[in-house]
């Protein structure tokens, strides 16, 4: 099924997407031709179907994303896949601020580079972004991976719980309360299959890994230089 | 304290505490010095602030009619969220309940409230921590709170929910996020909130995913979308900028805004926060109903009030100067036995005593209600709970008929500005209303 968003509009289009999961049977893939940057486009899904946005979108593209596979044939405006839950989201151009903020499952691909605090508060998606991240990324980050191929601007895991942060280019510098941690057999693994379900080629030995020093977890006043 | 008989040098009446250095400030800088962090703490503000007892009521007389306490109607019923969506609430009366969460609150507590709400026919909200199936269970009409922290934010608990509430600030603690101390974080609560047990939860104070008001106008455009502009989409403030805050939160969209002023509780933040940031909700309802009334969106964009709401009285009082509806958190709390004179020495235990407790942020709540802990939460059961909360919102409706039929109205949002006069110069020019004995509204021309 296709729609035109220079013709349908957008609440007519997410409203079918809705309803398409209670046919109960199959779902043909969906297409969404010129998105033309606007905000919400497939967002709320709750079916395991298709979904292809061809052109750039703005904010929140795919948000709270649940089961549905989303391709957007673009670059994505911010808080893309927002909250989601499960599925995936693979955007083919870059991503601007808060990609996979407090997303809790599903995966998360931007080919090209993200702007800051990519996944932000995530609680348990996994990210894998091609080119580089902006400051702050996995601020805050509680659970989940978060992959870097590029390189990672300032400030990157700040106050990060328990998520963990791959990142195969520099780290300009890490946020309160990141350090680096060894690379273990398990973490080499798990970062091997996201790199080979995100489509990238990438030798696993070039990635170094990052998480929290957990001094903040419980406030005890001599830790409190780790908050800079 | 001594005794003179002690030592013939020593006349207990020239003993004299200092005003600038009093007990409670003494012991909170040698508590600072033995401690070295900030005094952390539930309950709302506890020092003296204007409030709506600073306002009273001019019952009817030879100029207005009054309507018979026991014979005539008035309505209580209002509507929320009527703007965009298209299931707006419908309350049976004016007071709803404010949010509170799973984890500052054991699961009795959350129960007892649903029921009760359920009961009169208002709505319960949920708070920094997901929706449970319990609260879900007991609550007819459950707003679930969107909040900085995301914890538990599940997309098919938005489709459950009955509104959705972004919250933006909170009056305890404008400007700060949510705390949950680590002695509270049972399993549960820490797998509802993605995190490890134990950990001394310091929620986000920002948004993860929008940063200013043109932010959040898609930001709730995506909500919208989210769920089919079914349900109302409400704002909450703490009441800082009241003016502003309320005129942008309309253009972002809001179907209804919650203002909570400063007496507005918390499970646990800095004390320096609870005492030292906001403004009391006297001023700003009236505020908020000038940004309303300029706007052309008084009663199209409801506002429910919050923060020291107490009885019949604060009600009406709130309603009279242009809220549509009140939320209570602390109040409902104190309902269910919050502060009750019972199990003393288990008060005495977490350092306080009945009437003074504001140790929500120990999880050692005696009367089970601001606790995990089975022991101390059995102490609370849910039905009786819920009967001493729907007894106490049933006596605040009838203090509200009372004072809305001594006023000749027929319904209690018929209240107005003009119905009262305020006791203080200070009341006075904060609710715009006149001084009593006087026509003489402080700032007016």
């Amino acid at each position: 099924m296709e729609f035109d968003l220079t013709i349908d509009a957008l609440r007519h289009v997410n409203q079918a997407l809705h309803d398409c999961g209670h046919n109960h049977g199959d779902v043909k893939p969906f297409v969404i031709r010129n998105p033309k940057g606007r905000h919400a486009v497939a967002v709320g899904m709750t079916h395991e179907i298709q979904v292809t946005v061809d052109g750039h979108v703005g904010y929140y593209c795919g948000g709270m994303n649940q089961s549905a596979n989303i391709i957007v044939r673009g670059n994505a405006g911010p808080g893309v896949a927002e909250n989601m839950v499960s599925g995936s989201v693979l955007v083919e151009g870059n991503a601007s601020q808060y990609a996979g903020a407090s997303g809790h499952g599903g995966l998360l691909t931007i080919k090209g580079n993200t702007s800051s605090r990519c996944g932000i508060s995530m609680k348990g998606i996994d990210i894998v972004v091609g080119g580089s991240v902006g400051h702050f990324s996995a601020f805050m980050a509680q659970s989940g991976r978060l992959v870097v191929c590029g390189d990672a601007e300032h400030d990157l895991g700040d106050s990060i719980y328990e998520a963990q942060v791959f990142v195969r280019g520099d780290v300009e510098s890490l946020g309160s309360d990141c350090i680096e941690k060894e690379m273990r057999p398990e973490h080499a693994q798990a970062l091997d299959r996201l790199l080979e379900q995100s489509g990238f080629e990438f030798p696993v030995a070039d990635f170094r890994r990052f998480g929290s020093a957990r001094t903040l977890y419980n406030f005890k006043i001599d830790n409190a230089d780790a908050i800079r | 304290m001594p005794s003179d008989s002690d030592n013939p040098h020593f006349d207990a009446r020239a003993l004299r505490s200092s005003s600038t250095f009093p007990e409670h400030v003494l012991a909170e800088i040698h508590r600072a010095a033995d401690q070295g962090v900030y005094e952390i703490r539930g309950f709302g503000a506890k020092r003296s602030l204007p409030d709506f007892d600073d306002l009273v009521f001019l019952g009817a007389s030879m100029s207005r009619y009054p309507l018979e306490g026991y014979r005539e109607t008035c309505a209580t019923d209002v509507i929320i969220g009527n703007r965009y969506a298209e299931r707006p609430l419908h309350l049976n009366i004016p007071i709803t309940i404010a949010g509170m969460s799973f984890g500052a609150l054991g699961a009795n507590a959350k129960e007892s409230i649903g029921l009760a709400a359920s009961e009169m026919g208002t709505s319960t909200t949920t708070g920094d921590g997901g929706m449970t199936d319990e609260e879900r269970n007991s609550s007819k009409t459950l707003i679930y709170q969107v909040l900085p922290s995301r914890y538990g934010l599940n997309p098919d608990d938005v489709r459950r929910a009955d509104a959705l509430e972004v919250v933006v600030g909170q009056g305890a603690k404008p400007g700060g996020g949510g705390m949950l101390l680590g002695q509270k974080i049972t399993e549960r609560v820490a797998e509802m909130r993605n995190l490890p047990t134990g950990i001394d939860q310091r929620s986000a104070c920002r948004h993860p995913d929008w940063t200013g008001p043109d932010d959040l106008e898609i930001k709730i455009q995506e909500l919208r979308e989210i769920t089919d502009y079914q349900i109302p989409i409400l704002i909450k403030v703490g009441a800082t900028r009241v003016e502003y805050d309320v005129a942008l939160a309309v253009k972002a969209g809001a179907d209804a805004i919650v203002l909570d002023g400063m007496q507005g509780g918390t499970a646990a933040t800095q004390d320096v926060f609870i005492e030292h940031v906001g403004i009391p909700t006297l001023p700003a309802v009236r505020q908020a109903v000038n940004s309303l009334i300029d706007l052309d969106m008084h009663r199209k964009v409801q506002l429910i009030v919050s923060g020291g709401i107490r009885s019949g009285a604060d009600v009406a009082k709130a309603l009279a100067l242009g809220a549509d509806a009140v939320s209570i958190g602390s109040a409902a709390m104190v309902a269910i036995g919050c502060n009750r004179p019972v199990f003393v020495e288990d008060y005495a235990a977490i350092g306080t005593a009945p009437g003074f407790c504001h140790h929500c942020h120990t999880g050692r709540c005696p009367v089970g209600i601001t606790t995990q802990d089975p022991h101390l939460e059995s102490r609370l059961n849910p039905k009786q709970g819920a009967r001493w909360l729907k007894n106490y919102l049933s006596t605040m409706l009838l203090e509200l008929q009372t004072l809305a039929r001594a006023c000749g109205k027929s319904h209690v949002l018929n209240l107005e500005p003009e119905d009262m006069v305020a006791l203080t110069v200070e009341a006075a020019a904060m609710a715009q209303v006149p001084l009593a004995g006087t026509s003489w509204i402080p700032g007016r021309e």
